[in-house]
């Protein structure tokens, strides 16, 4: 790999059909090419879902990732967003041990990091974040402090900022393929 | 029984099957009526219980179904069929085993880009993840190895669904398509909907248009080039590009060297034709490549066995890449220019735009280049009493006047095939080239001799590869069939021989092979056979087996340890090629294992 190989991340909107996400899991697999996330939900338009791939590519790789989701017949769209404007977020749920003396303290740290407490217990709370993995990480390590019992985090999902319906992007001739 | 169940029943045809169209019929006669009107005439496949429905719906068509000896054997006539027809294969299989057998077939359909459509049966859709008698998951298993695929459980979803299968094997790069039916979608009814207009889907955009900037600075570097050549592969055969090639050359004047499956694209007795490129390709053509300052690449891929080391590969030249799939471009070789596009419509665009650019040193280089090298035509060597696979293909290259359709099987002789005889038309090799598929020629040259009734095909195999799919030749026999089968009988597996010969310290493990009695198994057939042991028979045999009417199968007992040069090892620079070793030593005395030694006088 080249020397630009860094974090890319596309977004993918295809056919809401069985056997879709194994497609493009498959493609990933068989191509060597490798998956630091996948996410996968549903969009307002009917029929269609909507991913976000998160992986690690050259220039190069990227472009034929593209051109080889497109080959995908149950791909509609691919979007390189990773040198877009774009708002890239995880969600995670974190159980972390408190007791009745520090669970204000952590509440008040949560308030710093935008988290927000879902779930009080006589031992522990869960909390919710949302925000880039960066923001997530830091809340972690200063969770770890007093104990995270358990922790689940989502895949990025990503939306590139501005308004750009899919509808409007889908283009015959997909120039992006060929540098 | 009645009377008028001894009549027999006139055999349906296209004219008089009536119009099922708005009627309510079982998915079973669902598929026939699409293959119908999908322009099928033929399939290939094997019934199990899982298809039988589909089976007993298809005499009311006027569909010919070849009963294969095994499924792989159906997924390879497919290809055979399409590659050589230009439509689309068909194989029908049962599910689990039934419908395993086919994968061979199927991906190697997927690496050489040939349209087949696959239909297999599969359990009832209740009945499917229990694990049911026969169920394999073979849309899961043909995932990475079709161009796209189906599990469908209801009638309604047939004819749809079939459609877009048809459509996307034959459409942009074209490939195989699997399509696995549920029995009880088989057996349950729907009414019958058709329209004539091409599927659209959503996600599925096959056509690409060049951007014209791209196309200028292709033109402006062949103008600018010194050292130019064309590589042409399958993609100039595929898009029935060929005059229009000829016409580029012609006028460009640049020189074209071929990918195995490209071979035929130009005529080999082309003034500009250097012949094929790659690891067992001339050694003029593999220099001429190295040394070139512009490649143009013209529907071919860059496989490994074309490059060697790519580090190494045509480091001096620009590329321009004209490809119908852009995630070919960049993938294996970085190209300067990328013109995604049919090659043939991309270099008919090109061509107006060309001035004829005189290049003589160049030319003469190409000629030095061939002037220390072998050629192919050894028509003047003596008869040293023995037997070698150049002899025996060469010769038929002579006596077919080099117009038979020619179907190799993988190794050794297949090398030698596209080494000695020389294709003048496009369509005339088939061979499997991506994947290589060893016991891919009998059942390809069967499903050809579909497509082309009237050709004279020849079947050139090895004793290990036409043991792997041998069987077929009972389905010639129930199918009366003629196809004439050259076996190139060393003894060994000749290809992985001389790799344990070259790279394995002559270590010859697992590589000695044991065959029948070649004659005596066409006999078991009721086939044509002879046995040829020396080249003054080969002329003869050929006549023989040509004057026959049914299937023939000649055993050529060669030379069992020659090797075919030269060769780039798997991985080595191009130019590294290990070349023939000289008739003689040092000494004067004859070197052992070497009597074709070819001159630049033979031409």
């Amino acid at each position: 790999m080249s020397t630009d190989t860094h974090k890319r991340t596309f977004v993918v909107w295809v056919e809401d059909q069985p056997g879709v996400l194994n497609r493009v899991a498959s493609l990933f697999r068989r191509r060597a090419y490798n998956i630091e996330s996948l996410n996968v939900g549903q969009t307002h338009e009917k029929g269609v879902s909507r991913m976000t791939v998160v992986c690690r590519a050259d220039s190069d790789t990227a472009k034929r990732i593209e051109a080889n989701l497109y080959k995908l017949v149950n791909v509609l769209e691919v979007d390189d967003i990773t040198h877009k404007q774009s708002l890239v977020r995880d969600l995670a749920l974190i159980k972390v041990r408190a007791t009745r003396d520090n669970r204000d303290e952590i509440v008040r740290l949560c308030e710093v990091f935008r988290a927000r407490v879902v779930d009080v217990g006589p031992e522990n709370l869960v909390i919710e974040i949302t925000g880039a993995p960066g923001k997530i990480k830091g809340l972690v390590t200063v969770l770890e402090g007093y104990g995270i019992e358990e922790m689940v985090q989502s895949g990025a999902i990503a939306m590139t900022r501005g308004v750009e319906p899919a509808v409007d992007r889908r283009n015959e001739n997909r120039p992006t393929l060929v540098a | 029984m009645t009377a008028s169940a001894q009549e027999p029943t006139p055999p349906i045809t296209r004219e008089t099957m009536p119009d099922r169209r708005g009627d309510v019929l079982t998915g079973s006669q669902i598929i026939w009526e699409v293959l119908v009107r999908e322009g099928v005439d033929v399939c290939f496949g094997y019934p199990g219980g899982a298809i039988m429905p589909a089976y007993d719906a298809m005499v009311q068509y006027p569909i010919r179904h070849v009963l294969t000896r095994h499924e792989q054997g159906a997924s390879h006539m497919a290809d055979g069929y399409a590659r050589v027809s230009g439509k689309v294969g068909v194989a029908i299989a049962t599910s689990g085993p039934g419908a395993t057998n086919l994968v061979t077939g199927i991906a190697t359909a997927m690496l050489d880009s040939s349209p087949i459509v696959c239909i297999t049966g599969q359990v009832p859709a209740h009945l499917l993840g229990s694990d049911a008698f026969q169920e394999t998951d073979i849309t899961g298993v043909t995932l990475p190895i079709t161009k796209h695929n189906y599990l469908i459980t209801r009638a309604a979803d047939i004819a749809p669904c079939l459609r877009e299968a048809f459509y996307i094997a034959r459409s942009g790069r074209p490939g195989p398509v699997l399509v696995d039916i549920t029995k009880n979608a088989l057996q349950e009814s729907c009414t019958f909907e058709w329209s004539d207009e091409e599927p659209t889907l959503p996600g599925y955009r096959p056509k690409f248009t060049p951007l014209p900037a791209h196309m200028e600075e292709a033109i402006a570097l062949i103008h600018k080039a010194k050292r130019p050549i064309i590589l042409a592969g399958q993609g100039i055969i595929k898009s029935g590009a060929s005059e229009i090639l000829k016409t580029f050359v012609d006028t460009s004047d640049v020189p074209v060297a071929c990918t195995l499956l490209g071979l035929g694209g130009l005529p080999a007795s082309h003034p500009r034709n250097l012949g094929m490129m790659g690891m067992h390709g001339e050694a003029w053509v593999n220099t001429a490549i190295q040394e070139a300052d512009l490649i143009i690449a013209a529907g071919m891929r860059f496989d490994d066995r074309v490059t060697g080391n790519l580090k190494t590969y045509a480091a001096g030249a620009r590329k321009i890449h004209i490809e119908l799939d852009p995630s070919e471009i960049n993938k294996n070789v970085k190209v300067d220019v990328p013109i995604i596009g049919d090659v043939g419509e991309v270099l008919e665009d090109l061509t107006p735009h060309l001035e004829k650019v005189e290049r003589p040193d160049w030319i003469a280089r190409i000629d030095e280049l061939k002037g220390d090298s072998a050629v192919r035509d050894i028509k003047h060597l003596p008869d040293l009493g023995k037997l070698y696979a150049a002899h025996v293909i060469h010769d038929l290259w002579r006596l077919t006047e080099g117009k038979a359709l020619v179907v190799t099987d993988v190794g050794q002789h297949q090398m030698w095939e596209a080494q000695y005889y020389h294709h003048d038309e496009p369509g005339t090799l088939v061979t499997s080239g991506g994947l290589g598929t060893m016991g891919f020629a009998l059942p390809a040259a069967i499903g050809a001799r579909f497509a082309h009734p009237e050709d004279n095909i020849w079947v050139i195999v090895g004793d290990g590869g036409f043991q792997m799919t041998a069987a077929e030749l009972s389905t010639c026999v129930q199918e009366n069939l003629k196809v004439n089968i050259a076996i190139i009988n060393n003894g060994y597996l000749g290809m992985v021989r001389q790799w344990q010969e070259f790279f394995y310290g002559g270590r010859y493990v697992a590589t000695p092979i044991v065959s029948p009695d070649f004659v005596k198994l066409a006999d078991a057939h009721g086939l044509k056979g002879m046995r040829v042991t020396t080249r003054a028979e080969v002329a003869e045999a050929v006549k023989a087996a040509e004057a026959h009417d049914g299937t023939v199968v000649i055993d050529f007992r060669v030379e069992q340890e020659d090797a075919v040069y030269p060769m780039v090892p798997a991985g080595a620079d191009l130019h590294d090629m290990i070349k023939r070793p000289k008739p003689h030593r040092v000494d004067g005395s004859p070197a052992a294992h070497n009597p074709i030694y070819e001159t630049g006088e033979d031409r």
